[in-house]
């Protein structure tokens, strides 16, 4: 029952870091769902949605997430040697997340710009990004079952 | 069991929030996407976000209530758990209200122009999704920081 015996010195480290993770896991549903539903029709306009929202949305929460654990990280006073499975869990979800966020945002600005300059039609490169942006949604799943259920 | 009840309570609290960014990007969208004809698309979008609010809201209210009974050292009747409760109330009010504006604006296009122009819909949505986020935000709040506990 951590929760009942967390010193409130972590309270705000885990505020942040919580709220940065509900940016981040929320822009990506958002970016997913819209790619998804523009892979057949009205690709332009939702991968234009998709890219702004992964690029004002996601990419500063998955910052503020990332502050947020590193502080909360160094508050509990773990050290890096000897962590717990449910942190190599996170740090692994966190760091590989954001190089294929960065991935997803650099599709789905490619696919943006390309049928914005079309004006119709759909983009594999938006497919890609929608792609991996809900595989990104599956692995913070885990992320958070990590978190949560603390496995040893 | 504890475990179980904390990873869907909080999983529900994500999904509830997803379903909100989804809201307030469609939203958004609706103004900026003039000329791309996408309307259709932003309602298929509105969808998941109406299943994903209504899965989250409820099971997060559901779950969070189930473990203030299972866990040891919690009532509901603790200040923090009351104000839980209500802030829940005043979101799912707004948030209901709102997709209630939104539901009559995306009828159709004349419709929206008509609400916009008629009822000034666009500043009452926008009023509404300001206190819903609000709402979530002081939720998270007394989650973590649990004040009285």
């Amino acid at each position: 029952m951590l929760a009942l015996i967390r010193p409130d010195s972590w309270n705000l480290p885990l505020f942040v870091h919580v709220l940065g993770a509900m940016v981040l896991v929320g822009c990506l549903v958002c970016a997913g769902g819209a790619l998804v539903i523009g892979w057949r029709r009205d690709s332009g306009a939702l991968t234009w949605l998709a890219f702004r929202t992964l690029l004002l949305g996601a990419l500063p929460g998955y910052v503020v997430m990332r502050i947020g654990a590193q502080w909360v990280y160094s508050r509990e006073g773990f050290h890096g040697k000897l962590d717990a499975a449910w942190i190599v869990i996170g740090f692994l979800t966190a760091d590989l997340g954001a190089l294929l966020l960065l991935v997803t945002l650099v599709l789905t600005g490619l696919a943006a710009r390309k049928l914005r300059a079309a004006g119709s039609g759909t983009s594999a490169l938006g497919r890609a990004g929608g792609a991996i942006a809900l595989v990104l949604v599956v692995a913070y799943v885990v992320a958070i079952w990590a978190m949560t259920a603390k496995p040893a | 069991m504890y475990d179980w009840l904390l990873f869907l309570h909080v999983s529900c609290a994500f999904a509830m929030v997803a379903g909100e960014l989804l809201f307030a990007t469609v939203f958004i969208a609706r103004a900026r996407l003039e000329g791309w004809a996408a309307a259709a698309s932003l309602s298929r979008l509105s969808n998941l976000g109406e299943v994903t609010v209504t899965i989250g809201s409820i099971g997060v209210l559901v779950l969070g209530i189930w473990l203030a009974i299972y866990v040891d050292g919690y009532e509901l009747w603790d200040g923090w758990i009351v104000a839980a409760i209500v802030l829940w109330a005043i979101y799912g009010a707004a948030g209901t209200r709102s997709r209630r504006v939104i539901s009559r604006a995306r009828d159709g296009a004349a419709e929206l122009s008509a609400a916009d122009s008629n009822t000034s819909a666009v500043p009452r949505v926008l009023a509404l999704r300001v206190l819903i986020f609000a709402a979530i935000l002081l939720l998270l709040l007394d989650m973590i920081f649990k004040p009285g506990a």
